[in-house]
């Protein structure tokens, strides 16, 4: 895992050059605003062909999701005969899909679930990884090197090695519930949540803490005042790789909350495949449009900070 | 200074200590012990030794699953990484509106793998109908549609971190090839791929594991139809857990197996790029 840790790449947008970079950090991940300024620069006739393509992959790129809002006005049986026909006289039906199928499979109980789950989660998790990584880097004892190679170490381990041992545990501990595996999730989400955070606090100069500390700030006050502004990078670019992973995750609420009746959004949709694998289409694309509008809608408000979060957050494993 | 931290333990390290513990260290090591045991709950364990881990090895689900997942982690890994590439070299060109496309390529990304599985099922069935089949009829169409889905997915991801490794190219490099006469290929192999090796080990790095991993898209898409020729291996475990009777056993061999490649060729492949680096 030594490896992996001279990759730390730097999110400084607020200007603080130098100061908080890492010492060994070596090779520097720009985030770079620099394609947003090359929109204006005038086009050279020989990239003409390649704008073309361009438009040519985007349109290849979008018709699926097109296709899904086509076909989710169309009847059943117009579904499997005639998925790339628009739809016409016959075959339109309306809302009746989206209709039909939120209330089948609960959707708005759902879409609830998951907000509050993600919402809550990702909370923690930057909360208490953040108070974590401070005392990893600030205590230097055995114990907390031990709890960061442990972290590390988390990230290579696939979920199927501990599925079956984590979700006894959670029963017995009765987090198997919706506000149990916000826990659950603090859990697995230390693992690079405590790592980014370690790599950005490494780079923190001791002096702005001592001043605080001298200046009569315990350790909770000069954490909340001083050290967590500064890490607002990182903290934004962990809330949202974890948050993409939790709305976005199947199978740990499936396992933990399966039993009872409480569903995230995932597992509606997957409900909507019935026992024997028959699936109702014409409902499923419906429910697809309808659970993709907020992550369109969130991605477009928050694209900025998505795609720097993207490029500082590679380092997961 | 460090002992006024340290005294605060309980609150900055427990609670993410308690959580790690409950969803990880504990499960991991159980899951360790387990595989070496007959079980049905965790508590009423018996050893067994070896036997769950024959067992895994004799069933042909499972070594049908491995050469799958095989299979498509080389064949998704090569497609995706080659693609965003390029798809990040013409962007990093003078061409209008490439926010515009950045925004549209990496879109997919962000749904999750349930709900891009069913996306990919209703297309693929849909050209299918047209020969009458479907995508449960042969092996090779769940493979293919797996690996166009996860293109569709993972491409704009990774071109995203490509974006960013080929704008960190120094300038004077390629004006210094320029003065010297060498061709855009030439500058491109040289020069241009050279630089970016930080991003092409993390791209692989992550698009081998996420290939290697896959779940969701596979239940989605296929769920192992037919029969269980296009299961992957987090699928084959899966079922081996909760779809046998007196099978918790060998599932947990089977995972631990499946731990032990994800960790060697993650460290494997690390280790191999990180030493084509060069540094800059």
């Amino acid at each position: 895992m030594a490896e992996i840790k001279t990759q730390v790449p730097v999110v400084d947008e607020n200007g603080v050059k130098g100061q908080f970079i890492p010492k060994r950090d070596t090779k520097k991940v720009i985030i770079a605003d620099e394609a947003d300024t090359k929109v204006k620069t005038k086009m050279e006739s020989k990239d003409i062909p390649f704008f073309i393509l361009l438009i040519v992959l985007a349109c290849v790129f979008i018709a699926p999701i097109l296709l899904v809002l086509m076909n989710s006005f169309k009847g059943k049986l117009f579904l499997s005969n005639a998925p790339f026909a628009f739809p016409d006289g016959d075959s339109f039906v309306g809302f009746d899909n989206y209709t039909e199928g939120a209330e089948k499979i609960g959707f708005f109980g759902a879409f609830l679930t998951s907000v509050f789950i993600t919402v809550f989660s990702v909370a923690l998790i930057i909360v208490c990884t953040s108070m974590c990584a401070w005392f990893i880097v600030r205590v230097k004892k055995w114990y907390s090197q031990l709890l960061y190679l442990l972290c590390a170490f988390s990230m290579i381990v696939p979920f199927q090695m501990v599925m079956y041992p984590m979700t006894q545990v959670a029963s017995n501990l009765k987090l198997n519930n919706m506000v149990g595996i916000i826990f659950v999730y603090l859990g697995f989400g230390a693992g690079l949540a405590v790592f980014m955070f370690v790599g950005f606090i490494k780079g923190v100069p001791l002096e702005i803490e001592e001043a605080a500390m001298i200046d009569g700030c315990g350790p909770v006050r000069t954490f909340f005042l001083v050290v967590f502004p500064i890490l607002k990078p990182t903290a934004i670019t962990v809330a949202i790789l974890n948050a993409m992973w939790i709305w976005n995750d199947y199978l740990l609420p499936y396992l933990l909350l399966g039993a009872s009746e409480t569903r995230t959004l995932p597992m509606a949709i997957q409900y909507l495949r019935g026992g024997y694998g028959s699936i109702d289409m014409a409902n499923m694309m419906a429910m697809i449009v309808l659970s993709i509008i907020p992550i369109v809608i969130f991605y477009l408000a928050c694209q900025k900070y998505i795609i720097k979060g993207i490029v500082a957050g590679a380092v997961k494993g | 200074m460090q002992k006024a931290i340290k005294r605060w333990f309980p609150l900055f390290v427990l609670p993410t200590v308690v959580a790690f513990i409950i969803s990880f260290i504990a499960p991991f090591i159980m899951g360790i012990y387990l595989s070496f045991t007959k079980f049905k709950t965790v508590s009423n364990a018996k050893w067994v030794g070896i036997s769950n881990y024959t067992k895994a090895f004799q069933d042909s689900d499972f070594v049908n699953a491995l050469w799958f997942t095989v299979k498509f982690t080389i064949v998704s890994v090569i497609t995706i990484n080659v693609i965003a590439f390029l798809l990040a070299l013409l962007l990093t060109k003078s061409i209008k509106g490439t926010n515009l496309f950045r925004t549209i390529f990496f879109m997919p990304n962000l749904i999750g793998g349930i709900v891009l599985g069913y996306i990919w099922l209703m297309i693929i069935n849909g050209v299918l109908s047209y020969f009458d089949v479907s995508i449960t009829y042969d092996a090779s169409y769940g493979f293919w549609g797996l690996v166009i889905l996860m293109n569709w997915q993972l491409i704009g991801y990774m071109m995203i971190i490509y974006i960013a490794g080929i704008q960190n190219v120094s300038p004077d490099l390629l004006e210094a090839a320029d003065i010297d006469g060498a061709t855009n290929f030439q500058k491109l192999i040289k020069i241009t791929v050279p630089q970016v090796m930080p991003s092409i080990t993390i791209c692989t790095f992550l698009t081998l594991t996420n290939s290697f991993k896959l779940f969701d898209q596979n239940l989605a898409l296929t769920a192992g139809a037919p029969g269980t020729e296009t299961q992957m291996l987090a699928l084959d475990i899966y079922n081996t857990f909760y779809g046998r009777v007196d099978y918790q056993g060998v599932g947990q061999a089977k995972a631990v197996v499946f731990f032990i490649i994800v960790a060697v060729i993650a460290l494997t492949q690390l280790y191999l790029t990180r030493s084509k680096e060069v540094e800059s």
